[in-house]
């Protein structure tokens, strides 16, 4: 027993003098080696009997558990030190920037278009889609503006050919003849699209973006229009119970036509929507005229619809403050920066609409 | 069209107020555009004279001019009219005015270095007429310096757009009916004139009986023995608050009864007419000098009024200078006609005039109107400058017979949703001149001349709603209900490579359609342009051929600005002919500059094609392609730069081309003269990109992982430089598909010690099989066979 008392002594004096994690290593090789002390003194256990034995066995295992958790622990004392100096010399200017990155944008117009899809998504309308150059029968005569008519002059046309048989459109309204003599009723549909007129100035672009609305069906009434109306001015602007004012008006291709006037205010010269006694008017609509569902060879007894139209561009300035139509188009690194939305912010209607 | 409420109140009794009828208007479809306080701007105007006037010191062809403002009060202006001079008595516009023709307020300005309080005003910028050339010049007005140019009218004039639809609300009686209709007050009856008609319209009216006669009705008056003079302040204030010049009686007398009435006429000096009046088409060559003071040559087929010498005027469109009244005028011929609406529009269109009667005729006059409205202005000729009266001549059709139009009982609240009783019906439509006559289920509504637009019976529910008012119809809230998918593969498509894009860096922009022609030749590949006729600006001539034709210069306009390190791009149709359809939707992108950028960290490095085919292959991956299913070519467009740009499309159909990427031509950034010249471009065909077969649920299903061991083993080929990567990474693939996980390679490089023609291809091959963990002469086998393909193949060898 002795001789264990002894080992442990020799054993802590030496620990103490340990100065790193090597010589702890040596340390463990002198008792715990092939021919270490602890290592000997169970080669002796087989010498003792009985209860001898025993108790040899258990101080011994005792002695053995102690060291081991002394070398581990002086390990860990070693561990941490040695971190704590690497952690010292590792201290670096987290204010530093990181690595150059360019930050990509999605257009407001495009923005715009996707919340626009969402809100009509809901309420089961799907997105169609027609070409820019369209021929002059779907773009006026279709839609019950004859040649020669004033309305005509409404719209200042480019033209592709001297007989202006060909033309890039001036409404995405073609999308409806597309779309109904390529199908049968019910229809249902939103159109978002280019659409072009011979106009430029502080609030014209000879480019621009309409939204046509479409729906075809029995029984569809200006009771459906004003109520589908209603619900996408309020899911838009993400506001609730926008005053609405519908005013009659003309256009060739729907009739009764009406013109759609929301109230807003002016405040420190910015636009505020929802508020105030002014009427700012933001889209043209109606029940399609039974000529145009005629030149589609739907039949007017049977079937009956409403049609809507209104600018995009202008919907996102009025969202998003933004006061050039012009600049929407110009390109500069400073306005799409500004103005552009994260590639993340996908407008859905559980997440809402926007941030 | 513009009303007073004077004006309005000779045909509406009423006591409403104005804000109440600008509401009512717009309320019943008569959108009130401007209200305008028209007594306090224009009272700013002065009358003043000229004191002296010198040169200015800067500016050849600017005067500096000492005005006279009477009271003893003086300006300095700038003027630029040669016509200014000493003593000339002018208007001037004190500094706070507001110039009627472009609204904008006059400050005191600097011109040229001087200082210039107020302006000297021309007709046009008076709204006068479109008199520009010079400042306006007042004869035996010496008097009146300093006083108010414009007499106060004390009134407001209220700007209505009216729709085309409704020519009779181009004249106030047609408003006043319609506003008396929705409940406004009540329309007046109009006084019957008598006229004491003494003899028999002595010149003779004939209209032609040829193919496309213009006009069906001629009416006229003869009026002798006028004095005709300045017209009356009455009649004066009315013409003014049209915004229009008050020319003499007679003139303003027909110009009152168009704007009254909507009945436009046209007075004739009677002497100057050649023996008689025809109505005819014109022939090719024709000319005569209009009351615009242009020359016109005519077409083939143009309503005229011609005398026996030729052409007097265009019909409903401009009377003529050689047959037109002054002040000396003594005897007046009056027309009230009726000219066709296309015929009018047609040719107003081919010559290029505007005139408020050719607008007018072109949306349809009340055929009916003949009468009254010669009778209406001939009294007030005779009352202002006496004469006497024929009696009223018509040639053609003298009355036109009222169509009639059926509503059944239902079809308004068919349409409308909300229903209407029999007793509204009646009332609305009866107070806007139609007859209505029920029957049993239906309406028989006679519609009145004046109203061309109504010819069915949906013509009539609008009428009916429009006046009982759109608030009373009741909304119905729309279902949630989606039965058809929103979107179609090709539509997300385009969402997707949107927002994809704009992940990989780049700013996403929208520009025209339509191009320089100059930049899409750089990009169209040699083919011919798509012009477009009447284009907007010279630079914007052509339909783009490429989706590059604008970005690059938007992107070159962004390093000027001094923004060297952006990408930007645009996803929209390019065009590759003039008709509907032929159009592609392309995502295209360009981007330039340098990669880290003043970086503490890292190096900067130049953008390479690397990186743009990384941008590219990234969003093909997020489309929904797979890297295995692509294949990437070496040639591309014309465009690129022939050794750093590639092509990608599938390896199971090589013909489509998904995208294209690489260097822009150095020879085209230097044409567009780019600062930063390393710029890249990629162009994505996304209607190129098949539809999958299988939607991703069905995908998702086949999930299956090996339980065994990877291995990894690297080659390094000396080969034919002619050989690309991907040749041999496909060769390595296709030993062993199911074993060989990946092929990449890893190291590059020609020259140092190898032989000429000849570069080091290193590659790193994964190897990991599905059923057992792979044994050293599993491997050593397979690195054998891989070995020895490639050496096959290609005549490699393999690097020691």
């Amino acid at each position: 027993m002795t001789d264990l008392n002894k080992i442990n002594s020799v054993f802590v004096e030496k620990l103490k003098t340990i100065k790193s994690k090597d010589e702890l290593q040596h340390l463990k090789t002198e008792f715990f080696g092939k021919s270490g002390e602890i290592t000997n003194q169970f080669k002796k256990l087989s010498s003792f009997q009985g209860e001898e034995k025993k108790k040899f066995a258990s101080s011994l295992n005792k002695l053995k558990d102690n060291f081991i958790n002394l070398i581990n622990k002086k390990f860990s004392e070693f561990e941490s030190l040695e971190i704590n100096k690497k952690l010292k010399d590792e201290n670096i200017d987290i204010s530093l920037p990181i690595r150059p990155f360019n930050q990509g944008k999605i257009h407001p117009v495009s923005q715009v278009i996707d919340e626009i899809s969402s809100i009509f998504s809901e309420i089961g309308f799907s997105i169609a889609e027609g070409p820019d150059v369209e021929t002059e029968y779907n773009n006026f005569t279709a839609l019950n503006t004859p040649e020669n008519h004033p309305a005509r002059d409404m719209h200042d046309t480019f033209y592709l050919e001297k007989n202006k048989k060909l033309l890039l459109r001036t409404h995405t309204s073609p999308v409806q003849i597309r779309t109904m003599l390529n199908g049968k009723p019910p229809f249902k549909i939103i159109v978002p699209g280019r659409t072009y007129r011979s106009d430029s100035d502080q609030t014209h672009t000879p480019m621009f973006h309409q939204l046509e609305g479409l729906h075809i069906d029995k029984d569809i009434t200006m009771g459906h229009l004003k109520g589908c109306l209603n619900y996408f001015v309020n899911e838009f602007f993400e506001i609730k119970n926008i005053k609405m004012r519908f005013r009659p008006s003309h256009f060739p291709f729907t009739e009764p036509s009406a013109e759609v006037d929301i109230q807003y205010k002016i405040k420190d010269g910015k636009i505020i929507i929802g508020e105030g006694d002014k009427w700012l008017e933001i889209l043209g609509c109606g029940m399609v005229h039974p000529n145009v569902l005629n030149n589609v060879k739907i039949d007017t007894k049977k079937f009956q619809g409403f049609a809507f139209g209104m600018g995009i561009d202008r919907l996102a300035m009025l969202k998003y403050g933004i006061n050039d139509l012009r600049s929407f188009f110009d390109s500069d690194y400073r306005w799409l920066n500004h103005f552009g939305f994260d590639p993340l912010d996908v407008p859905t209607n559980y997440r809402g609409l926007s941030r | 069209m513009i009303i007073t409420l004077s004006w309005l109140k000779n045909h509406l009794n009423t006591n409403a107020s104005l804000n109440k009828i600008i509401e009512g208007l717009t309320n019943i479809g008569l959108e009130v555009e401007t209200v305008k306080e028209s007594s306090n701007n224009l009272s700013d105007f002065k009358i003043a004279k000229i004191l002296n006037v010198e040169k200015h010191p800067n500016a050849d062809k600017l005067k500096l001019c000492n005005v006279d403002l009477g009271k003893g009060e003086k300006a300095k202006v700038v003027c630029g009219a040669t016509n200014a001079r000493k003593n000339l008595v002018t208007i001037y516009a004190p500094p706070g005015s507001v110039i009627p023709k472009t609204k904008t307020k006059l400050k005191i300005a600097k011109i040229r270095g001087i200082e210039s309080h107020g302006m000297l005003c021309s007709e046009s910028e008076l709204n006068m007429s479109n008199e520009s050339a010079g400042i306006i010049e007042l004869k035996n007005k010496e008097n009146l310096v300093g006083k108010n140019f414009f007499k106060s009218t004390g009134e407001k004039t209220i700007d209505i757009s009216v729709t085309p639809n409704r020519p009779d609300c181009l004249g106030v009686r047609g408003i006043a009916r319609d506003l008396a209709s929705s409940g406004i007050g009540k329309l007046k009856n109009q006084p019957s004139i008598k006229l004491k008609e003494k003899f028999r319209q002595s010149i003779k009216v004939s209209i032609t009986k040829e193919k496309n006669q213009g006009c069906s009705a001629f009416g006229s008056v003869y009026i002798k023995n006028v004095n005709n003079k300045e017209s009356p302040e009455w009649l004066k204030k009315k013409i003014i608050s049209l915004g229009l010049k008050p020319i003499s009686a007679i003139v303003d007398a027909t110009n009152y009864v168009m704007f009254d009435l909507n009945r436009p006429l046209h007075a004739y000096d009677a002497d100057k007419i050649n023996k008689e009046i025809i109505v005819r088409n014109s022939k090719k060559g024709e000319s005569f000098e209009a009351l615009d003071n242009k020359k016109y040559t005519l077409q083939n087929g143009m309503c005229v009024i011609a005398d026996k010498s030729g052409v007097l005027g265009l019909g409903g469109i401009i009377g003529g200078v050689r047959s037109g009244t002054e002040i000396t005028t003594k005897n007046v011929l009056l027309e009230s006609a009726y000219f066709h609406p296309a015929s009018v529009r047609k040719t107003a269109k081919e010559l290029n005039i505007n005139t408020d009667a050719k607008f007018r005729f072109e949306r349809g006059i009340d055929p009916n109107s003949i009468e009254s409205g010669l009778k209406l202005a001939t009294c007030i000729i005779l009352d202002i400058c006496g004469g006497q009266v024929s009696k009223i001549s018509i040639s053609g059709n003298k009355k036109t017979n009222n169509k009639s139009v059926i509503l059944k009982s239902d079809t308004f609240k068919k349409i409308i949703g909300t229903s209407i009783s029999t007793h509204e019906i009646k009332d609305i439509l009866s107070s806007l001149g139609f007859k209505v006559k029920l029957s049993k289920n239906h309406y028989k509504v006679e519609v009145p001349s004046w109203r061309p637009d109504i010819n069915q019976e949906i013509d009539i529910v609008e009428e009916l709603i429009r006046i009982k008012g759109f608030d009373k119809i009741k909304i119905i809230a729309p279902e949630k209900v989606r039965n058809q998918d929103t979107l179609n593969y090709k539509q997300k498509l385009f969402h997707l490579s949107q927002r994809a894009i704009a992940s990989k860096g780049y700013l996403e922009t929208v520009t025209w359609s339509f191009t320089d022609a100059k930049v899409d030749k750089l990009f169209n590949q040699g083919l011919e342009e798509i012009g477009i006729l009447n284009p907007i600006s010279s630079d914007l001539t052509v339909l783009r051929r490429s989706i590059f034709s604008n970005i690059s210069l938007h992107l070159k306009k962004n390093q000027d600005r001094g923004y060297e390190d952006l990408g930007i791009f645009e996803v929209g149709p390019i065009f590759f002919g003039k008709q509907p359809g032929q159009q592609l939707i392309v995502a295209g992108g360009v981007k330039t500059g340098l990669i880290g950028r003043k970086s503490w960290i890292d190096k900067p490095r130049k953008l390479d094609v690397f990186d743009i085919k990384s941008d590219v292959l990234r969003t093909l991956f997020e489309l929904n392609l797979k890297e295995s299913d692509l294949l990437i070519k070496k040639d591309s467009k014309s465009y690129y730069h022939p050794g750093r740009s590639g092509s990608i499309c599938l390896k199971s159909d090589n013909k489509k081309i998904l995208a294209y990427f690489g260097e822009i031509h150095p020879a085209i950034v230097t044409t567009l003269d780019f600062k930063e010249k390393n710029v890249f471009g990629f162009e994505v065909f996304l209607d190129n990109i098949p539809e999958p077969s299988n939607k991703i649920r069905n995908n998702k299903i086949k999930y299956k992982v090996s339980d065994y061991q990877k291995s990894e083993r690297d080659f390094a080929f000396v080969i034919d430089k002619n050989y690309n990567a991907n040749e041999i990474e496909t060769l390595v693939k296709n030993v062993n598909p199911d074993i060989i996980k990946s092929v990449k390679t890893f190291d590059v490089f020609e020259g140092q010690n190898l032989p000429e023609g000849k570069k080091s291809l290193a590659i790193n091959v994964i190897l990991q099989s599905e059923s057992k963990t792979l044994t050293e002469s599993d491997l050593e086998q397979i690195s054998n066979k891989i070995i020895e393909t490639v050496k096959e193949k290609t005549g490699a060898t393999i690097r020691s």
